[in-house]
């Protein structure tokens, strides 16, 4: 069995409890992208498709260094150009490195309705098992970072895996191990806060009175967090949400479906699939509970489904 | 466990409220048990080598297939950098990262190739008849061509007529061997990249 | 580099100007990024572009292309009307007390000697004052009006920060600001280092920038140590290394120069070279020349170099003048060649005025190609199109393309820019009928030579008697080929101090080129090199990385030349005495009876520093040089020129010297001038650079470096393209007075107009990366629209700064 390699907390569309004998054999983790070291020479995304064998279409230029300019099922990170006048008149050039944020509590994992197609690891890493994916892109709509993307190949949804093969024998992750000035560190989320907290006080030492961490709460926290030298406007980098949440519609979807569920029961019995119906200890029960009883109020609300964007859904910035 | 083909779970599903989670079903197949990739380079061969590109000369390790047994054939599959290397310390820039589509890339050269005046295509060749040709048509030129003295008596020794511009992405033993064999036949016009 | 890639973490402040490192040398930059983090440094950047470079600079100038010195030469005024030097350097490790001839003189742009119909100048007035004890005259004090200080000093009095703003552009506050933080500097424990690169190269003064931005360097006590330095990036994995082993036209191994046709006797040939100290007491390193000759000649021509013949001297071609990359192609247009060989290089990209390169390619009788890829230059007669509209019938030309390994499929070492001999090993064999360059070097030439022993023909003794020691004749190997650039003794050497006892048996290798020597003993086929593969083994194999003092020196790691030695010129990090100026940062010092330190000393490792031996041993003054003395083609001192084709009418610096608008030296060829485009007709500025995401034209036939930039664009600046109606994404038309391309505009706010001299100046950016090979989207060689002008000493053609058309399409 695949655990062996990374112990599962999380499953999507699943309450069948995870093994949970073993204390997480590794800690938490984290990559920190610090945008003040990144040049945006896109070696993390060369990396990024050498390591996972990707290879997204040669296209055009057209007019932006953004290249390819968003994320594909072959491009699971880009970077984000922005020029940017600042008050004093000085040009910044910010950089963003985007991609899969890992959040603490997923929203795609909690959208995605496909049992097992999004797992998310003791250590923090949430990833796709594209095998049993079916396509639909709730997880487009559950993240609240705009980052799925779904193949025409083969109809399914890819997106960054933080190179889990990696991680699971010990290694960092490909665009960590290539980042040429250090703005990409991994290490466990407890160093990688650590090492920000200097960055910032680096950043302020040069003026930028706002340097600050970027590790969004309304997720839980994120796997994948920013240094950001404008930390009170991450807006500036390319609409980087300023307090990123998972959609209430997402919360809606997974608040009626407990009802619904619990109801169904006895048509899974005759069926012979049936187990013991139990919310798995990192589920966030609570949760669900307030958004089952909002949507009791709401039930108008209960056929509207969100779409799967068909080609690139509106910006994360305007969905927080 | 009964196994689930992805049909039957769409009908279950559609069954199930149109798409309602199957978790509160309690339903757990097997497929949708997590695997991570298999890590790629378990027993792949390593070899040191340098980045080909700028001067910094990051330190790369090479992956290939094949552990160097007689019977197989290497075939390199994966490039990252050198963690013990002073100056990149395993990292590389896009150009680095790529490597591997540089060594594999479709207009790699794969035998030698002949264009004939006035011609609008290549034709193949042999490495014999290739360097066979190209011997003689260089004795013919430095032989018609050579100076040996200036008309005003000094001895000069030199052959201007032909020409070559050296790789400075070659190594330096090509580089040092390159420069003995040219300098020895007397030509001057010869240049590397860092004259540009 | 005089320093390393690891040691840039040392430095307290960084200049990036004439480069961009960020994007060129990503894995480099690394040490600019931990020199910020964990050093408290300031990362300046000077450039007409705001580079990646510069969007993690603390202090980003804009500065008009070109206009360099202007910049610089107002950093030197800055330094030296506020007496920010350090001093104790300056007095004793440089030629500012040095007296200069009373016939040198500069006026209006133009210095002493100035021939305008030869266009150039006769140096002989560029000197030293000559003592009667044949040491040259000094002045402790400084105070003589003819010491080098005060010449420098009265030379740049009118590089001032309004001069600086009035040329280059650049805002007077932004000038100060990093002329104020250059400063800090000056102090002994703080150190600056200077990246440059191609920005610097390629213009037609470009060796003069680099030489101004040595001066600021020398100003400020930056020479020799740790964190400091001038440091050339460089371009190529082994551009270092060919330079190294002389392939170039004027060279031979190891910066020994090739003769020219009116040195017919070796004996002066050998004697100009050998550098007599100008100083009492300095070691004058070049006064090893001859052990270095011989050593090479006896490794290229064996038993048949004898003392007799004066080691094959006559071999060797004698030269007339220089046969440059633009001079061979001058040549070729002419129809003066024949043959020509590309060996990894693609000259129709990588050389001035496509056109010009084309049509002499188009009337050589034989074209050679050797490269693991399919070039431009290989398909120069094909017709891809708007990109390369050639008819091939009207092309004789024949082409031979003979295909190479690539790096991976290969043993060899390469040498890096900080001067690191690194060996690699192959990983898997050449694809197809591929070969090694050894194997086709190798056979080429044991068919030419036999065609001469069995045919005879002009001269074949060079040829013939080359030493050719190889067990596989037609296939030299790298380890064979190592050894014998590194060298090895002939006979036993005997140790001249105690001739009984014998230092090196006949054919064990040297350690190093202390053991060269001049009678025929000793062969060393490039004499930098010698110890790199030693009696103890190959040493560039070495992988030890460890750093016992934290500066990075890693000794043990492949080998430096020269001498394994990491920082050039380290005894200026000690003060006269032999303390080092910063005793954090100890590279070297003196111990009582010995160098010791961090590194191999540069210097006589037992010499007492109270003896007066200057630290640049090298140059026959012991010190390092602010006068050029006849060096460099256009003067002692760096002066400002305009570049060959620029939008202004005069040098501000001397507007009523009309042969001073440009560089009064360069070497431009007839029908070159006429291409010139004048600022009516052109008057944006064009620059061309390379992208982070490609490597010349190499990457755009890997699939990965073309989907990250995947077709040719332009860059222009709002405020150009609001004039000329272009929004991002549109397509325009850049022309010069030798062609256009036409691409993708990127607009963007990273290019701003530029105020010089009254006029508004817009540069265009011009990536060089596309052409009509390969994956990426087909392109026009951006080489198309620059001039065939070079650097007056290097002749590295001017690309950095040419004169352009911009349309919307």
């Amino acid at each position: 069995m695949p655990l062996q390699s990374l112990d599962i907390v999380r499953r999507s569309a699943t309450t069948q409890p995870p093994p949970g004998v073993r204390a997480a054999a590794s800690p938490s983790v984290a990559k920190l992208i610090d945008t003040s070291k990144c040049i945006g020479c896109k070696a993390c995304q060369v990396a990024c498709m050498e390591w996972n064998d990707l290879r997204d279409g040669i296209g055009t230029n057209v007019g932006v260094y953004d290249n390819p300019p968003d994320l594909t099922d072959q491009s699971w990170t880009v970077m984000r150009f922005s020029e940017y006048e600042n008050p004093s008149g000085n040009l910044e050039w910010l950089i963003r490195k985007d991609g899969c944020m890992h959040c603490q509590d997923p929203g795609c994992l909690k959208a995605c309705p496909a049992p097992g197609a999004i797992v998310q690891y003791a250590n923090g890493i949430v990833d796709f098992q594209e095998e049993n994916c079916i396509g639909c892109g709730y997880c487009i709509a559950g993240c609240p970072f705009n980052i799925p993307r779904i193949s025409r190949r083969d109809h399914k949804a890819y997106k960054c895996t933080l190179c889990s093969d990696r991680v699971a024998v010990g290694l960092e992750p490909a665009c960590i191990k290539a980042c040429p000035t250090g703005a990409l560190v991994f290490g466990t989320k407890e160093d990688m806060i650590q090492h920000a907290a200097e960055r910032v006080q680096d950043l302020k030492s040069r003026g930028f009175e706002q340097a600050a961490l970027y590790d969004p709460q309304g997720v839980e926290g994120t796997h994948v967090m920013y240094v950001l030298h404008h930390g009170d406007q991450p807006e500036l980098y390319s609409d980087l949400p300023k307090d990123p949440r998972i959609s209430p519609t997402v919360r809606l979807w997974k608040g009626i479906a407990k009802p619904i569920g619990l109801a169904l029961m006895g048509f899974a019995a005759l069926t012979g699939f049936l187990h013991y119906v139990r919310v798995g200890p990192n589920e966030t029960t609570e949760r669900d509970e307030e958004a089952a009883a909002e949507a009791r109020k709401r039930t108008e609300e209960q056929t509207k489904r969100p779409a799967p964007p068909e080609t690139r859904p509106p910006g994360p910035g305007k969905q927080s | 466990m009964t196994e689930i083909t992805r049909r039957q779970f769409l009908t279950v599903s559609a069954a199930s409220l149109a798409g309602s989670s199957l978790a509160l079903l309690g339903f757990s197949p097997t497929t949708a048990l997590a695997e991570v990739r298999e890590f790629k380079l378990a027993r792949a061969t390593e070899t040191r080598n340098t980045c080909p590109y700028c001067a910094v000369a990051c330190g790369v390790i090479m992956y290939s297939w094949g552990d160097r047994a007689q019977n197989a054939t290497s075939s390199i599959f994966h490039i990252e950098g050198d963690p013990d290397h002073p100056v990149n310390r395993g990292t590389l820039c896009p150009k680095g990262a790529g490597l591997i589509d540089f060594i594999h890339s479709p207009d790699r050269l794969h035998y030698p190739q002949y264009r004939a005046p006035g011609s609008d295509r290549w034709g193949r060749i042999s490495w014999d008849d290739a360097l066979g040709r190209l011997a003689k048509l260089m004795k013919a030129d430095r032989d018609a061509n050579f100076v040996t003295r200036t008309p005003d008596g000094l001895t000069v020794n030199r052959w201007l007529t032909t020409g070559m511009l050296a790789a400075s992405a070659s190594s330096s033993e090509v580089g040092y061997l390159t420069h003995k064999v040219i300098r020895s036949l007397g030509i001057l016009s010869f240049d590397n990249q860092a004259r540009v | 580099m005089t320093n390393h890639w690891v040691d840039i973490k040392n430095a307290d402040v960084i200049l990036c100007m004439g480069g961009n490192s960020a994007e060129a040398h990503p894995c480099g930059f690394k040490w600019v990024t931990e020199a910020k983090a964990h050093n408290k440094a300031r990362l300046v950047v000077v450039d007409p572009r705001f580079t990646r470079t510069a969007s993690v600079a603390d202090v980003y100038a804009p500065i008009r292309s070109g206009s360099d010195i202007a910049f610089l030469g107002g950093l030197i005024n800055y330094l030296l009307t506020h007496e920010r030097i350090q001093q104790e350097y300056v007095r004793n490790y440089t030629d500012a007390t040095f007296l200069v001839r009373d016939d040198f003189a500069f006026e209006q742009g133009l210095f002493s000697g100035y021939d305008a119909e030869k266009h150039g100048y006769d140096r002989s007035s560029w000197n030293y004052q000559i003592g009667a004890d044949g040491y040259v005259k000094t002045d402790p004090t400084l105070a003589h009006p003819r010491c080098v200080y005060q010449l420098m000093k009265q030379h740049y009095a009118r590089y001032t920060p309004e001069m600086v703003e009035r040329v280059c552009g650049t805002p007077q506050a932004k000038f100060l600001q990093i002329a104020e933080l250059i400063a800090s500097t000056s102090t002994p424990i703080r150190s600056m280092t200077i990246m440059y690169a191609l920005g610097w190269t390629q213009h037609s003064v470009g060796s003069q920038m680099i030489r101004a931005g040595a001066m600021v360097q020398l100003l400020l006590g930056n020479i020799g140590v740790a964190g400091g330095g001038m440091n050339a990036l460089r371009g190529h994995s082994n551009i270092q290394g060919l330079t190294d082993l002389g392939l170039m036209s004027n060279l031979l191994t190891g910066y020994m120069t090739l003769p020219n046709e009116s040195e017919q006797d070796y004996a002066k040939y050998v004697a100009k070279r050998t550098f007599k100290p100008l100083r009492p007491n300095q070691l004058s390193y070049w006064q090893n020349f001859d052990k270095f000759f011989v050593s090479f000649m006896k490794a290229w021509w064996g038993d048949a170099a004898t003392a007799e013949n004066h080691w094959g001297y006559e071999y060797l071609p004698k030269l007339d003048k220089s046969y440059d990359m633009l001079q061979t192609f001058e040549l070729m247009a002419q129809g003066k060649m024949n043959g020509f060989i590309c060996q990894g290089f693609n000259p129709i990209g990588a050389a001035p005025s496509k056109a010009k390169i084309n049509a002499g390619l188009a009337k050589l009788k034989f074209l050679v190609v050797m490269d693991p890829l399919a070039t431009e230059t290989s398909e120069f007669w094909r017709n891809f199109g708007e990109h390369n509209d050639v008819d091939p019938k009207q092309i004789p030309t024949e082409v031979f393309r003979l295909p190479t390994q690539c790096f991976a499929e290969e043993d060899g070492s390469l040498v890096n820019s900080s001067r690191w001999l690194q060996w690699h090993w192959k990983g898997q064999n050449p694809p197809g009928e591929a070969r090694t360059d050894l194997q086709i070097m190798g056979e080429l030439y044991e068919r030419i030579r036999t065609l001469y022993v069995a045919e005879g023909g002009a001269y074949p003794d060079p040829i013939v008697k080359l030493s050719w020691p190889y067990l596989n004749p037609r296939s030299p190997s790298a380890e064979e080929l190592a050894r014998e650039y590194s060298g090895k003794a002939l006979k036993d050497l005997a140790d001249p101090e105690n001739p009984g006892h014998v230092t090196r048996k006949a054919g064990e290798q040297l350690a190093g080129f202390a053991e060269l020597r001049n009678d025929g003993s000793t062969a060393s086929g490039c004499w930098i090199y010698c110890g790199a593969w030693g009696p103890t083994g190959n040493l560039m194999t070495r992988r030890d990385n460890s750093d016992p003092t934290g500066l990075g020196e890693t000794l043990d790691w492949a080998f430096a030349w020269p001498a394994n030695r990491r920082i050039m010129y380290n005894r200026a990090s000690c003060d006269p005495s032999g303390k080092p100026f910063n005793p954090d940062r100890k590279v070297i010092a003196w111990n009582g009876h010995a160098w010791t330190g961090a590194d191999v000393p540069d210097y006589k490792v037992d010499e007492n520093p109270s003896l007066g031996m200057g630290p640049f041993i090298m140059n026959a003054e012991g010190v390092a040089r602010f006068f050029a003395k006849d060096n460099l083609v256009e003067g002692p001192f760096p002066v400002h020129y305009e570049p060959l084709e620029t939008p202004l009418a005069a040098n501000p610096f001397s507007p009523q010297q009309p042969l001073a608008l440009n560089n009064p030296a360069a070497r431009v060829f007839k029908d070159d001038r006429q291409a010139f485009g004048k600022a009516d007709r052109f008057p944006h500025i064009g620059t061309t650079y390379r992208l982070t995401e490609h490597f010349h034209f190499w990457t755009k036939h890997c699939r990965l470096n073309s989907i990250l930039q995947p077709e040719q664009f332009v860059e222009i600046g709002e405020a150009l393209a609001g004039e000329l109606g272009v929004k991002a994404g549109d397509r325009v038309k850049v022309e010069s007075n030798r062609g256009y391309i036409k691409a993708v505009a990127v607009v963007t706010k990273r290019l701003k107009p530029l105020q010089v001299a009254g006029k508004t100046v817009h540069h265009v950016g011009i990536p060089i990366h596309w052409g009509f090979t390969g994956l990426a989207k087909p392109g026009y060689m951006a080489n198309t629209l620059t001039p065939s002008v070079g650097d007056a000493n290097s002749q590295t053609p001017e690309f950095k700064s040419f004169l352009v058309r911009v349309e919307k399409l």
